[in-house]
């Protein structure tokens, strides 16, 4: 069965309970009277204080986002692949100027979600939902990328047989997607912040030594990069009649002009949607006052250098030799490769660890969501504490479910892509989201519209983009041609340009018909309120309604 | 908005834009260290984003300061 050495999945299986009895046992970490109710389970208990903003937000790049998917790009020759770098630069200005305002406005109406913030300022039940669905579903298929990191580490350890039966063949991965749901059931949020401290010791160590280590081994980055162009140069030599009929992409490490939209469009739209995911958006609602979001926003960009360099660690696997037919398994492979075998073993359990902590964030805040602005809102307006927490403790199960369906039926030659997809959703709230920090001059009916128009494109045009070579599959790219143009643009961003369009026309239309546009709760001085202000809430609590 | 947030701004720009320009680091050369020019001016600039948002943080909380002590 096993194409791993005993000790290496010995060193991996006992770091895979010890975090498995870590997660069970969270529930009676720094524990309150009880875990029914949804500050418990959804937010810890809160005491986590300023922390949790560096652990929840840095901590999420550092996933199978970066340690499978970025390097596999570069691996396969992929010349966009290197965009992960410029999207975590540009995120943090943007986090630096955007986020203390919605701090702000939050803290002084008791806001916990994006969505009661868009009621709040709009005055539009559907415009919220419409916000909160968008957080649900874009959030799956990020745990989905996180349950393919899981995927190829099993089986590059040999324990993801070859059998042809999906259910056999993805039966190791189901048994770790069981083990987190039911800690996730159990201990909420305190599960995933307590192996968060595993996780990062293990990372730091791995990351530590493959960006120092295996660079020396193979003399050094100047022959690891002739190697990887002659490499490319060789496989495009090879493949040229294919490229040239479309069949095959040709691999460069840097992107020709033709691409410079695209990679620019990645890298902004990434930025752009990050920090409107359900999960950032708790962890930095959580934080102490305004300044803490600002300093972050310094400090997280240490973080963005050590991707840089976990992501040419696909280059390194090309320079060692490392042969694989699903590049995702390259990073994997290229540790079991040059690391010795208990070596290995810490490293699989890291990428495996760290994949798991952010799914259960993710799919906690995505179970939050669902509570205070579906369940809360519309189906059960008196429910109890005991009654939310329970809804949020199936809510997570189903999201982490829905997730699973994006593995088994979404293509995940690349996981990158299925970020991407949810990236495609999530940015269609940035004009009620972000714009609405500033202005309230858009119409609320004209902001359903433009979400509508978007969602629908974005979707469509992401479906209908078949795999290269195989003409009859979907969701194989999140590129598209821009619309009258022959310039490949991310589709998030083209949706979003539409839906802004349909906006700012829709919200003409409307004033000149003069449609009602609803009484704003906010006022002005909100936007700038810190802590100490009058009537600023040091914590939120999803227990006290938004006003 | 006041001069200081406009100054905030204009000086958080260039950490978003230039990233975004490719045209400007899609060569090989100049080499340093053995990476590629692309590979380490994109590198390089995360300690210059670190820099400009280090100073547009202090700049933030003189703001502050500022309209506190005006009360």
């Amino acid at each position: 069965m096993s194409n791993v050495s005993t000790v290496a999945f010995s060193v991996f299986l006992f770091l895979f309970l010890l975090v498995t009895v870590l997660g069970f046992a969270a529930s009676r970490w720094r524990r309150a009277q009880a875990l029914d109710n949804l500050d418990e389970w959804g937010l810890g208990g809160r005491g986590f204080g300023t922390f949790i903003a560096w652990f929840l937000i840095g901590g999420d790049l550092y996933t199978a986002y970066t340690f499978v998917a970025v390097p596999a790009l570069l691996y396969a020759g992929s010349a966009i692949g290197f965009f992960a770098v410029p999207y975590t630069i540009v995120v943090y200005p943007l986090i630096f100027l955007f986020l203390p305002r919605l701090w702000s406005v939050s803290h002084r109406h008791g806001y916990v979600t994006p969505a009661d913030f868009v009621e709040g300022r709009y005055d539009s039940k559907p415009l919220a939902l419409a916000v909160a669905l968008t957080g649900i579903l874009a959030t799956m298929p990020y745990i989905a990328l996180q349950l393919v990191g899981i995927e190829v580490v099993l089986q590059v350890m040999g324990i993801g047989t070859e059998d042809a039966n999906w259910f056999v063949k993805d039966l190791p991965l189901f048994i770790a997607f069981a083990v987190l749901a039911a800690y996730t059931y159990s201990s909420g949020l305190r599960a995933p912040a307590l192996i968060a401290f595993v996780k990062d010791a293990l990372i730091y160590i791995v990351i530590a030594v493959a960006v120092i280590y295996l660079p020396t081994q193979l003399g050094g980055w100047d022959a690891i990069f002739d190697k990887v162009q002659e490499s490319f140069a060789t496989a495009n030599e090879t493949n040229a009649d294919a490229i040239a009929a479309g069949q095959a992409a040709p691999k460069s490490a840097i992107p020709a002009p033709l691409l410079h939209w695209a990679y620019a469009s990645l890298a902004l739209g990434s930025a752009l949607a990050l920090f409107m995911y359900p999960h950032s958006v708790t962890a930095v609602l959580s934080t102490r006052d305004r300044s803490v979001i600002r300093r972050n926003a310094a400090l997280l960009p240490a973080y963005s250098f050590l991707l840089g360099l976990l992501a040419l660690l696909g280059f390194v696997a090309i320079a060692a030799g490392v042969q694989v037919t699903n590049p995702q398994q390259a990073v994997p492979q290229l540790f079991e490769n040059e690391f010795p075998d208990w070596f290995a073993g810490v490293a699989f359990a890291a990428i495996v660890i760290g994949a798991l902590v952010p799914a259960a964030i993710m799919s906690i805040a995505a179970a939050n969501l669902w509570t205070r602005n579906i369940y809360k809102a519309y189906l059960n307006r008196d429910a109890t504490h005991a009654q939310e927490a329970q809804q949020s403790k199936v809510a997570s199960l189903l999201v982490k479910f829905g997730a699973l369906l994006f593995v088994l039926f979404v293509s995940t030659t690349y996981a990158l892509d299925l970020q991407l997809l949810g990236g495609v959703w999530i940015l269609q709230t940035f004009p009620a989201i972000v714009v609405g920090l500033y202005s309230r001059w858009f119409h609320r009916w004209a902001l359903l519209g433009g979400w509508a128009v978007g969602m629908v494109y974005g979707t469509l045009t992401a479906y209908g983009n078949p795999k290269i070579g195989l003409p009859d599959s979907h969701f194989g790219s999140p590129l598209n041609e821009f619309p009258f143009t022959e310039t490949l643009v991310y589709i998030g961003f083209t949706a979003l340009v539409l839906n802004l369009l349909v906006a700012v026309v829709g919200t003409l239309i409307l004033r000149g018909l003069g449609v009602p546009s609803g009484e704003d709760r906010t006022s002005p001085e909100d936007y700038g309120a810190d802590l100490g202000d009058q009537d600023v809430q040091a914590e939120l609590t999803p227990e006290t309604a938004a006003h | 908005m006041s001069a200081r947030w406009v100054l905030i701004t204009l000086l958080l720009a260039p950490a978003v834009v230039v990233p975004l320009l490719v045209p400007l680091y899609d060569s090989n050369d100049p080499e340093l260290f053995g990476f590629p020019f692309y590979f380490w001016f994109q590198m390089a600039c995360i300690p210059a984003a670190v820099v400009l948002t280090v100073i547009a943080f202090n700049l933030a909380k003189r703001d502050r300061a500022g309209t506190r002590a005006e009360r």
